[in-house]
């Protein structure tokens, strides 16, 4: 049986590169809809417990946006992408072209959040399918703005049944002074970490 | 000492009145409460998955709802409580994301709601009252003087069952 604790350095190293790829080509795409220099910084990836993941994004009852995919193909899985409400607010302000980026949520924020949403892990899932030569289909994006603990409760539950940790790849992106963090969880089923490492070249 | 004790996710507590214990973030999750009315002993765990039988990784006894709430009953025993006395209450298993695939984790709230009433049933413990289902998340605070359960959301009020 798998276990996220088990991965090493040289893993971990790939994976960061996956997500440094995706994020890359995620600031490109949300820098053309934007028409605006974008500014990314190499994503991290850490391996967390399920409350240092809470406290990341603020504690287990500050109000964040979850994004949820479902992946289908050679592997299985879900991704799972987080914004805390100030990165929120920033991305749906520059992708409305508005000044101010303090302006509450509304529907069309929401739809526009679950299209970049749908975008930066779209750009992810394509570098790593582009890397793998594996075939990874992503399923329609599903929002979800609630409390940290609650969203979290979601990942957590499917590593849960395999490992007490979660895997985290956090990437930065810069529009002047704005800061938008974006956390994206990798959720593979089961054996299907296995298969990613393995067509990656890191394991046998 | 602090007033309120906090529950995390996966972890379990037992204490008495005037103590509160609390669990921030219920998703589908489901908290179980116990009260016994008579010691005000309360205990609380905080379960992530149905069935510690159906998976390999089950060292955490207080992650599924049946080694949960046998662990809960003997240290609430432990403490001096009588089990006949105990009733519960429970809060959470919603379904924070909705697919339209026939994903099986999707439907793990429901599940876990399931599960905590089949063990409830096995342990003769009624179930007093629930605030389960639904797509939001919770924060639920349990009294010990009163054995009142607190429900807190975002969006959805604030209830007491």
């Amino acid at each position: 049986m798998f276990n996220v604790e088990d991965l090493n350095h040289l893993h971990l190293d790939v994976l960061r590169e996956i997500g440094n790829i995706g994020a890359g080509n995620a600031a490109t795409a949300l820098a053309l809809m934007i028409h605006k220099k974008i500014d990314m910084e190499v994503p991290m990836v850490k391996i967390l417990e399920f409350e240092e993941v809470a406290k990341i994004l603020g504690g287990e009852e500050s109000v964040v946006a979850g994004i949820y995919f479902d992946v289908q193909g050679d592997v299985t899985g879900n991704i799972m992408f987080l914004l805390d409400t100030s990165s929120s607010k920033v991305l749906t302000g520059m992708l409305m072209g508005r000044e101010d980026y303090s302006k509450e949520l509304d529907e069309m924020d929401r739809s526009a959040l679950q299209e970049i949403g749908n975008i930066l892990s779209g750009s992810y899932i394509s570098s790593l399918s582009t890397l793998t030569g594996l075939n990874l289909v992503l399923s329609v994006p599903s929002l979800c703005i609630d409390m940290a603990g609650a969203i979290l409760s979601v990942p957590a539950i499917q590593f849960g049944q395999v490992s007490d940790k979660v895997l985290l790849i956090e990437t930065k992106l810069q529009d002047g002074n704005n800061l938008v963090k974006a956390n994206f969880f990798l959720i593979p089923n089961a054996d299907s970490f296995r298969i990613l490492l393995k067509n990656l070249g890191v394991d046998n | 000492m602090e007033k309120t004790i906090k529950v995390g996710m996966a972890d379990l507590k037992v204490t008495k009145s005037p103590k509160v214990l609390t669990t921030l973030g219920l998703g589908s999750c489901v908290g179980v409460a116990l009260y016994d009315r008579e010691t005000k002993i309360i205990g609380l765990a905080h379960i992530m998955l149905p069935n510690s039988t159906q998976i390999k990784n089950n060292a955490n006894k207080a992650k599924f709802a049946d080694t949960a709430i046998d662990i809960l009953l003997k240290e609430m025993i432990g403490m001096g409580t009588n089990k006949s006395r105990l009733v519960a209450k429970i809060a959470g298993g919603a379904q924070m994301f909705s697919f339209g695939s026939n994903n099986d984790m999707m439907k793990i709230g429901y599940r876990n709601v399931v599960a905590t009433k089949e063990v409830l049933k096995s342990f003769n413990i009624p179930l007093l009252a629930e605030d389960t289902g639904g797509n939001h998340g919770r924060t639920i605070e349990v009294y010990g003087c009163t054995g009142k359960l607190l429900v807190k959301t975002i969006g959805y009020g604030v209830k007491e069952i």
